[in-house]
């Protein structure tokens, strides 16, 4: 009985290692090329890229500073936020040297399909309200970027304020990350701020979904 | 019973979502929309397939009193293996159906057809019955999912109909889901009744 289980569990675990030793190249390689298209869609032509990584309220973050030559052309941040409306959103978000918004790309999200997911749409508002323009002259809460409804002017996506506020955080994080790795110094500066709308968004949040905030 | 009934019979009269109503987590979880819910329905149906192959294979080698760990072994290795092939062939699939994939392994329908079906019967039989449940979970969920992305988001497979400002939001979400499986399941068993 022990010895059939045994032998089972061996031939099962074989089978699995095997499969595995195929498999690994190539999700390596499908997440390598994902990253790459990712970040030819928010820089400028680029010929190589230096990775940074930080790690700004105990969550990851990664900084690829593009290079052409010798010049700087952009910085692409791999950001992200716990403050979806399910689960983790992923953004990367691509900077010029001047620090003007260049373009923004959801890589993993897995909000509401038809409210939150239009946060990948091509030229969605929350995108439209940051795309091209310099964030240190947006109307800013705190220093940070916020949507309209927490008194910043980043529009909303509508009946997705949770979904856009995530978005917004992630940007957030991503613009503190460029800004920390372009003059080389910590990034601290804002802390205090990133608490303050963590818990506003936690309370708005049983709310929110109860009154169809959402829908 | 000929292979062709074995495998309609897991379509129509043993259909897993609208007669057995097994497996509902992923059939709630998965159907925002009809790629979704088509995805997670074929991946359910290649373990169950190969499941029940080599259960029925193996099944005369296992001591009753250890069947269900050797089975879930069975199942839980081909699942890994599913995932690991997905993540690496059809990334974008994997990424929209996230956790439920590996999810699969605990799918009562799975290891109730093992228990139920390829413990009992030969290989061939048991090939016919994973093509038979599998289509019909593959099918119920794709319906599902079809309906709910219509009148959800007003879109079809991902094709927009032009018309998603007016459909009501609420069949994406979770309520949308229990209203659309039920009634769908009435349909179904009304249709299948004559």
């Amino acid at each position: 009985m022990v010895a059939v289980l045994f032998t089972i569990t061996l031939i099962a675990s074989a089978g699995v290692g095997a499969v595995n030793m195929i498999t690994v190249e190539p999700i390596a390689a499908a997440k390598a090329a994902a990253t790459q298209q990712a970040l030819g869609e928010v820089l400028p032509a680029f010929e190589a890229t230096v990775i940074e990584e930080l790690t700004i309220d105990e969550m990851p973050i990664k900084v690829y500073t593009a290079k052409q030559g010798e010049e700087v052309v952009g910085y692409a941040v791999e950001s992200m936020t716990k403050k979806g409306f399910s689960g983790v959103v992923k953004l990367m978000v691509g900077f010029l040297p001047d620090g003007t918004v260049n373009n923004v790309n959801v890589l993993q999200q897995a909000e509401t399909p038809g409210l939150g997911t239009k946060m990948c749409d091509e030229g969605n508002p929350l995108l439209g309200s940051i795309q091209h323009q310099k964030l240190e002259e947006k109307k800013l809460v705190d220093g940070k970027l916020a949507v309209t409804k927490d008194g910043g002017d980043v529009d909303a996506l509508t009946a997705a304020t949770i979904s856009s506020r995530a978005y917004v955080d992630a940007v957030n994080r991503a613009w503190m990350a460029m800004k920390s790795v372009a003059t080389g110094s910590e990034p601290t500066d804002v802390a205090s701020g990133a608490t303050a709308v963590a818990e506003n968004a936690e309370q708005t949040e049983p709310a929110a979904q109860e009154g169809g905030q959402n829908e | 019973m000929n292979k062709l009934q074995i495998a309609l019979n897991g379509i129509l009269k043993s259909n897993p979502v609208f007669v057995l109503v097994l497996g509902m987590c992923p059939t709630l979880g998965t159907t925002t929309s009809a790629s979704n819910g088509m995805g997670m329905g074929l991946a359910t149906m290649a373990v169950l397939i190969m499941s029940n192959l080599v259960i029925s294979l193996i099944k005369n080698l296992i001591p009753d009193k250890v069947r269900i760990p050797a089975f879930i072994v069975v199942i839980a290795s081909f699942v890994t293996i599913i995932q690991m092939l997905m993540e690496a062939f059809v990334p974008a699939l994997y990424a929209s159906l996230g956790v439920f994939i590996p999810l699969i392994v605990v799918n009562c329908i799975i290891l109730g057809r093992a228990e139920a079906f390829a413990s009992k019967n030969s290989p061939i039989d048991s090939i016919f019955d994973g093509i038979g449940i599998g289509l019909g979970f593959t099918l119920a969920l794709t319906a599902i999912g079809a309906v709910r992305e219509i009148l959800g988001s007003g879109a079809i497979f991902g094709m927009s109909l032009g018309v998603a400002d007016y459909m009501p939001l609420v069949f994406v979400l979770a309520p949308g889901g229990f209203l659309t499986l039920g009634y769908l399941m009435v349909l179904f068993n009304k249709l299948a009744k004559k």
